[in-house]
């Protein structure tokens, strides 16, 4: 595999950083608050249009990439169901003192139980620590919203869970 | 022999928001599919759609057939379903066959929104049960919730691979590995990561396949990294186990019928093959025939939907059923869309070549007005 492909399939932590989706550190130890990994000019506007306090912005060019203002999103997490893309994650990094709370879209089934421990799954696709299964929303639209209690280093590692691997 | 004003061909996104549009104002208007439902490839789609508001953005590609086909039968389209067409005679009467009978349709205006064909590509192997288009893969686990495998392996990576890959995870299938010959990705990225983050896809660029083996069916792919000239480099394969081999190489426009009509077309590799010329109207070198969604070039379903709305509107005002000054600002409206819905460098490729299109139309139609070659 060569560096392009690679980040092409998933974003090195240094490209996400930069995304205008992206809220700062200081942003998001103030959160919960919505981060928009949305690298690419897709005519797409369902965030904005989503998100009921104008915290997101596409404008008329619908191409452009999302911007969040961080000060505006109150972490509801509407724009987690609602994209298309599924790229769209509420970090909430003072949950707890350890933990941080990352809310996650998800569309497989069966859906995860509350409480549940389950495996956080990177960006990559790779396996990481068990994670606890903090709620679970079910969304008439069919994107699930699972929020999941991650340790406070991995909050911008993991983007998914699986739940079959603690079965086994 | 059946009088008709409009007859539209093809019930995906383009062909009924085109029927949409002229029953809205109250034009008689056919709309013939050969499918048992319309819909088209909607139905088979259960990701988000992007876009937006006026292109049903964030709603999954079946419930926006589902809302369409709604719309079209509350304004009484009337819809002609199973019927195939099998010729297109002098005047645009179209011959149908539908069951056992024929009937042959005189429409004083012809949309063709026949879709696109999925491209194909050969290699040893290729006959061998278990090799199949992302089409048909999609018809057996989005539509009829049926695994035709349990081990699959992607050709090609645009967004028809990298979204399939993502369902057929979702139907509980392993996706072994996806294939491309490109040295990068060809998919959005966020369509790319929620798959490979679902289920820790390999992805091998810069690949290709050279062999499906198996007995009765497909049990595994070879496959061999090229080179700058896209051959394959010896000593580089690999052998996958798999037992469904998915296509996903990319799609050409369905262009046999507007062939059989006589309109004008021209290559364009951008919009994946023969497209017909038309103009910013839709509108072919066949007068009163229009195209609409991929066979006028293949985009996006989006995209597809706003050309219907725009074939149907100038077919509308062409039978006198919009004033003229309704009709320009109706299809001023509907370019803006289309425009920004080109942009982003997906898009604009895409927008330059459309223009193309149409100035070489404008060109040849000047040409062809002194040489009363127009029917």
């Amino acid at each position: 595999m060569n560096d392009s492909q690679e980040e092409k399939a998933a974003l090195s932590e240094d490209k996400l950083f930069e995304l205008p989706g992206f809220p700062d550190e200081e942003d998001l130890e103030d959160g919960p608050v919505a981060v928009v990994e949305c690298p690419e000019e897709i005519a797409c506007n369902v965030c904005e249009a989503a998100c009921p306090f104008g915290a997101i912005k596409v404008g008329r060019e619908i191409k452009s990439v999302p911007e969040i203002d961080p000060e505006k999103c109150v972490g509801c997490g509407q724009c987690v169901s609602q994209c298309p893309g599924l790229a769209v994650y509420l970090v909430d990094m003072n949950y707890t003192d350890e933990k941080a709370l990352l809310t996650i879209p998800y569309e497989f089934s069966p859906l995860p139980e509350e409480g549940e421990s389950v495996t956080g799954i990177t960006r990559e696709g790779n396996k990481s620590s068990p994670v606890k299964v903090e709620g679970v929303d079910e969304k008439e639209n069919g994107t699930a919203i699972v929020k999941i209690l991650v340790p406070k280093p991995e909050i911008h590692r993991i983007r998914g869970i699986s739940i079959e691997e603690n079965q086994s | 022999m059946l009088n008709k004003e409009v007859a539209v061909v093809g019930g995906g996104p383009a062909g009924l928001t085109a029927s949409i549009e002229l029953a809205k104002r109250n034009v008689d208007v056919t709309l013939i599919d050969e499918n048992l439902q319309a819909g088209g490839q909607l139905l088979k789609q259960t990701h988000k759609f992007f876009g937006s508001e006026e292109h049903y953005a964030g709603v999954r590609g079946f419930n926006i057939a589902r809302e369409l086909i709604e719309d079209a039968k509350d304004l009484a389209v009337d819809f002609l379903l199973e019927g195939s067409i099998y010729s297109v005679y002098e005047d645009k009467v179209l011959a149908v066959k539908k069951e056992k009978s024929t009937r042959l349709i005189s429409p004083e205006r012809v949309i063709f929104a026949t879709g696109a064909s999925e491209k194909v590509i050969n290699f040893p192997g290729w006959t061998l049960p278990g090799v199949m288009g992302a089409g048909a893969v999609q018809t057996f686990v989005n539509q009829h919730r049926v695994l035709p495998g349990r081990k699959f392996t992607i050709i090609g990576s645009g967004n028809v691979g990298t979204i399939v890959a993502y369902q057929l995870l979702q139907a509980g299938a392993e996706v072994a590995a996806i294939v491309e010959a490109a040295d990068e990705i060809g998919s959005y990225y966020v369509h790319a990561n929620k798959a490979v983050r679902s289920g820790d896809i390999p992805v091998y660029t810069s690949h290709t396949i050279k062999e499906a083996t198996g007995g009765e069916s497909v049990d595994s792919v070879k496959i061999a990294q090229v080179d700058d000239s896209w051959q394959p480099v010896p000593g580089t394969e690999k052998t996958i186990d798999t037992d469904v081999v998915c296509l996903a190489v990319g799609l050409r426009p369905r262009t046999k019928l507007t062939s059989l009509t006589g309109c004008r077309s021209i290559y364009s590799s951008t919009l994946g093959g023969e497209v017909p010329l038309h103009d910013e109207s839709m509108e072919t070198s066949t007068d009163g025939v229009y195209v609409a969604g991929d066979v006028a070039g293949v985009e996006e379903a989006s995209i597809a939907i706003e050309e219907g709305r725009l074939a149907g509107v100038s077919a509308a005002s062409s039978l006198g059923y919009i004033s003229n000054s309704a009709e320009a600002d109706q299809k001023e409206e509907i370019r803006g869309r289309l425009e920004l819905l080109r942009g982003g460098k997906y898009g604009e490729e895409r927008a330059e070549e459309k223009e193309r299109i149409r100035s070489i139309f404008n060109e040849r139609l000047t040409r062809r007005e002194s040489s009363t070659v127009r029917r």
